[in-house]
């Protein structure tokens, strides 16, 4: 062997995907592209956001979906100070479970904060929506602190 | 399919059926020693298989191991340029990301000696007449634009030789060599 010298050579593998929702996705994300969120019922009340197609623990087909509201409450959180390059996200900001009014199960999303110094599990966000929506997760922008109001 | 009922504030809207989720994965491959053995060669122009230990088989490319019996395959061998198609496939639509001229032929080939096949494009032959057998040869780049990457055969074209036979074609041939062990 003439050079033992190791190789490497940088590789990018990427597909186009294009996916049918389905009818719980799909109302899902005409929600979104509406500024509203949909949650699904489950048999006892309480509601998935975001929705599944089937009840996770029983299995049962579920199909009554609900408003929830825009704003809910931060449930778990950490910091993210660099993005990488394929984030939706090009500043820092915060990953969170975020459980919205209305709904059982927290979302994840991004809070859109100035420093993890801002941060707090059990903090008010409220959703801030692209000015373009299309039907998509990004239509949310983010979620924004909600400043408490003294008094 | 159960009906799915909205909130009313969605009456009359146009649903959201379909949504683009492109993914991308950026990364360093760094080849092991049969791979790079396999690449400094074959930028030489020679294609090269490994033999398993364990029977002789013949695994083209290398990936340094017998997969079937989890062997160190550090034997290599220097394979012919020429072989035959053991199953094909007639692409039609186009594929985003695949630019090539609608319809192409994708197409396992078997080197003559090697004992599997690999993925590869076969041209110079019209859709209608490659089959299984078809005795094919490699059509490389330019010299000067050969590499250690895959893409220094540009295709594999028809020879014109008689086909081998169906039954030996691909990995059908293994189980006619077996038959041939038992009766020999």
């Amino acid at each position: 062997m003439e050079s033992t010298e190791r190789l490497s050579a940088p590789l990018a593998l990427e597909y186009p995907f294009t996916r049918t929702t389905g009818p719980v996705i799909g109302a899902f994300l005409t929600g979104l592209r509406e500024k509203i969120v949909l949650g699904i019922k489950r048999q006892d009340g309480t509601v998935l956001v975001p929705p599944t197609e089937y009840d996770p623990q029983t299995s049962e087909t579920l199909t009554e979906m609900v408003e929830v509201a825009p704003e809910g409450e931060v449930i778990t959180w950490t910091w993210v100070q660099e993005p990488r390059p394929q984030s939706p996200w090009d500043s820092p900001h915060a990953l969170a479970m975020i459980k919205l009014d209305g709904a059982d199960t927290p979302l994840l999303h991004a809070v859109l904060a100035d420093g993890p110094e801002a941060l707090e599990v059990g903090m008010k966000v409220r959703i801030k929506w692209r000015e373009v929506t299309e039907g998509h997760i990004k239509d949310i922008e983010g979620f924004i602190p909600i400043k408490e109001s003294n008094g | 399919m159960a009906e799915v009922s909205v909130p009313s504030s969605l009456d009359g809207v146009e649903p959201v059926q379909s949504v683009r989720t492109p993914i991308r994965l950026e990364y360093t491959f760094t080849p092991g020693v049969a791979a790079q053995t396999y690449l400094r060669e074959f930028a030489n122009k020679k294609i090269l298989g490994v033999i398993s230990p364990v029977d002789g088989a013949v695994l083209v490319p290398p990936r340094g191991a017998d997969s079937r019996h989890g062997a160190l395959c550090d034997e290599f061998i220097e394979m012919p340029h020429t072989g035959h198609i053991g199953s094909f496939c007639v692409t039609n639509v186009p594929i985003p990301g695949r630019e090539l001229e609608l319809p192409y032929i994708s197409a396992w080939i078997f080197l003559d000696g090697a004992d599997i096949g690999f993925l590869n494009l076969v041209a110079e032959c019209p859709p209608e007449e490659c089959r299984i057998g078809m005795r094919v040869e490699a059509v490389w780049k330019p010299d000067e634009e050969i590499g250690m990457t895959a893409e220094n055969i540009l295709y594999w074209k028809p020879t014109g030789e008689p086909d081998i036979p169906f039954e030996a074609a691909g990995v059908r041939g293994w189980h006619v060599r077996k038959q041939g062990e038992a009766n020999a």
